[in-house]
């Protein structure tokens, strides 16, 4: 049957099982738009800037597993997308980002609203295309899902010239890709297995090192066997957060820059590392050529590129984590590593690493640790970039699956709101939490409209302090306090939540914290909380730039109040 | 880690585009290239690319693995420590006078080296060979003035029945082979 490019590109969304679209329209897209209330199932929702339609549908896709879509029209629109798309590169998320582009006779003329976004997006995205004829449309919509989501997953982006949308062309959608180049390996190799195999068994001090591979592959039962057969203590990477639950035994929580210090210390002391789907990105590994001295590394990936990129490594395994770890656990005996254990039990005890000091003011860790306690830690948190990322990641225990969506490798602050608001059009019957900064949440601030628009029950918590406060922070423990463009004045959030439509509080006081996220929780929709913080509370333990993981800084002793490992069912 | 010259031979879809994405990725990665050939290969819809890259082991391993993750490489292999044949082909445009022109024929034989064009002052050769013969024989040139130089860069296969490039249908067992190595 003959149709429309446009119609091509929506009968190809809803055969990939298309539910949501996040976007933008205009001139160059207009056509594609037009067609759209043809197919209700899917559902558009109507951003107030292109970076918001990327993190949303990054957001989208973290949480929901599947691939999340957003469309923009050409020129601004495209460019406005990148900062989403780069931050969905980096972390690995499956999204496809569908633009308009001026049509194929005015290309290369600097059209109005022209320009090369395939070729900017060339270095951030997992693949691209330039559509040349309606006809390709249903072929490269086919591999472009296929590749944003297998393998090690990534943004696809799609150029469609405006006159392909209004093409005619036959629809067939292929049932199969044919993509010569790609083909990814999911089996380990099973001499490599049997080398890790051995490694793990005759480790005395093991620890894994579980990254975001385990909750993209889904193997959060199998990790937990080979920790809990081998008795291995797990620690998470920044967005391994929540493939292994923070309350069991054998959690050592994160490590890196914000890590925890015992664990930071374990790194450095284990004689066998199991790095399970991450990357030795740098904030994680600190310096490294300190990292892990006494260790012998086992990496598992399903990129062949991230072996040996930034740490050596001595038994590397291709593959996708949860198939090789399915082979692994076959062959790892049980032991017990009792001392060891009982080791990091001790660094646990005399460096707890979540201290809360005495203050009279309101401190963020508290605001954290409360909305733990009243969600009873089932929410699911979203976060900006700083210092409320790093607290959030600190001061909540994460048991549920797949509960903490944050911007790591891009460290995209403006990320939490638009991402928060993807997470809960995927997740409705969650609770969402977006945990944000002042600076961060002003630098997306416009996507309080669409969350009003559409009633998105999302609630906003802003640990606002007046400052861009982790810069704040590296200013004053490295530039001599001098706070050179990091103060910051805000508006009134309660106010402007208001003007959009939505209701809000303004909490200055430790005995308010509760009530208010009890009533934020009660209201059914979106709400705005903001929580004015003490200004120039800093993110403790902090492994200096440039510095090992063991060399740790942690929170001034005569500061601190004992604060109890929280005990989670 | 010492550094060296590196050779990769790499099969691509012959889309638009590729030679960019490839181009792009060394910038990105900050690899240099020294020399980078392209052409058809045996397979119409294929082509072939010979890169020539100055860095170690590890790094050059790198930008192997990178190469291969471009969706559009079906296959990149790195042939440096093969037997290979690898040759470059060059054109170099010489000043000639009536009494130099004898000189430099005698030269370009003794390289097996052919002149293509001849003009009043000035001869062209072509030469074909590896690096080193094409500088030796640019060098004993130079002392007649050049005038013009174009190069190929480097193109180069295995010798022997054997293709390092040969696409398997199950190359995903290649692939977890490889990664042993």
């Amino acid at each position: 049957m003959k149709m429309t490019g446009a119609q091509i590109i929506c009968e190809s969304l809803v055969r990939e099982g298309v539910e949501v679209i996040f976007g933008i329209t205009g001139g160059a897209i207009l056509p594609l738009y037009d067609a759209l209330p043809q197919y209700p199932q899917l559902r558009h929702i109507l951003v107030r800037h292109e970076q918001g339609a990327a993190h949303a549908a990054d957001g989208y896709a973290r949480a929901t597993e599947k691939v999340g879509v957003c469309m923009a029209t050409s020129g601004p629109g495209a460019t406005n997308l990148v900062t989403g798309i780069a931050n969905a590169h980096l972390d690995s998320v499956p999204i496809v980002a569908i633009t308009g582009q001026v049509a194929r006779p005015f290309i290369g003329k600097d059209a109005f609203q022209e320009i090369d976004i395939t070729g900017i997006t060339l270095p951030i995205t997992k693949h691209n295309y330039l559509v040349r004829d309606a006809g390709s449309l249903a072929k490269i919509i086919k591999e472009g899902f296929y590749l944003a989501r297998t393998g090690r997953p990534g943004p696809v982006l799609i150029d469609v010239p405006r006159d392909i949308q209004i093409d005619q062309a036959e629809f067939h959608y292929p049932s199969k890709v044919d993509l010569p180049g790609y083909k990814p390996t999911l089996q380990g190799h099973p001499e490599q297995i049997k080398k890790a195999a051995k490694l793990i068994n005759e480790a005395q001090r093991p620890v894994i090192i579980a990254g975001r591979g385990v909750i993209i592959s889904g193997a959060y039962d199998e990790l937990k066997q080979l920790a809990e057969t081998a008795q291995i203590p797990v620690i998470t990477t920044l967005l391994g957060i929540s493939c292994f639950p923070e309350s069991h035994i054998l959690s050592y929580r994160m490590l890196g820059m914000h890590g925890m210090a015992y664990t930071n210390m374990a790194i450095d002391a284990a004689d066998v590392i199991i790095a399970i789907g991450m990357r030795f990105d740098d904030r994680a590994t600190a310096n490294v050529s300190g990292f892990a001295p006494h260790a012998h590394i086992i990496h598992i990936d399903i990129d062949p590129a991230e072996i040996g990129k930034n740490v050596r490594v001595d038994i590397p395994i291709v593959g996708d984590v949860k198939t090789v770890l399915d082979a692994l656990k076959k062959l790892i005996t049980s032991s017990e590593h009792i001392d060891w254990i009982q080791q990091l039990d001790d660094w646990r005890k005399e460096h707890p690493s979540t201290e809360i000091r005495n203050s009279e003011g309101l401190l963020p860790q508290l605001v954290i640790r409360k909305i733990h306690e009243v969600t009873q830690g089932e929410a699911i948190i979203v976060t900006g970039v700083g210092q409320n990322q790093m607290w959030a990641a600190q001061h909540f225990w994460y048991n549920k699956p797949n509960s903490l969506i944050s911007s790591g490798g891009l460290g995209t602050m403006g990320f939490g709101l638009p991402a928060a608001m993807g997470v809960k059009v995927g997740c409705p019957d969650d609770t969402v939490w977006c945990i944000d900064g002042d600076g961060s949440f002003q630098m997306t601030i416009q996507e309080l409209g669409t969350i009003a628009q559409e009633n998105v029950a999302v609630k906003i918590a802003i640990l606002n302090n007046g400052y861009l406060g982790m810069v704040r922070q590296w200013q004053e423990f490295f530039f001599g306090k001098r706070y050179v463009a990091t103060p910051l004045s805000g508006p009134d959030f309660v106010k402007i939540a208001e003007a959009y439509g939505l209701p809000g509080l303004k909490v200055k006081h430790r005995q308010e914290v509760v009530p208010a996220i009890e009533q934020a929780m009660e209201y059914q929709g979106p709400f705005l909380i903001d929580f004015v913080i003490e200004p120039e509370e800093n993110v403790y333990p902090m492994v200096p730039p440039g510095a090992a993981l063991a060399e740790v800084l942690e929170a001034p002793k005569e500061e601190v109040i004992t604060w109890q490992r929280q005990s989670t069912p | 880690m010492a550094t060296a010259k590196h050779t990769l031979v790499a099969l691509v879809e012959n889309k638009p585009g590729v030679l960019n994405r490839m181009a792009s990725l060394f910038r990105q990665r900050d690899f240099n290239i020294e020399s980078i050939a392209v052409g058809h290969s045996e397979q119409p819809h294929l082509s072939r690319m010979t890169i020539v890259v100055d860095g170690t082991t590890t790094m050059v391993e790198q930008v192997r693995k990178q190469l291969d993750k471009v969706i559009d490489v079906v296959k990149v292999s790195d042939i440096t420590g093969d037997d290979i044949i690898a040759r470059e082909l060059a054109l170099i445009k010489v000043k000639a006078t009536a009494s130099t022109r004898s000189e430099i024929m005698q030269v370009v034989d003794i390289f097996r080296a052919n002149i293509v064009d001849v003009a009043s002052d000035s001869v062209t050769v072509e030469v074909t060979g590896d690096e080193e013969k094409i500088d030796s024989l640019f060098n004993l040139l130079r002392g007649f003035g050049i005038k013009e130089i174009a190069r190929t860069g480097r193109i180069a296969m295995t010798r022997g029945g054997s293709s390092p490039l040969r696409v398997e249908k199950k190359s995903s067992n290649t692939r977890a082979k490889r990664q042993k190595t």
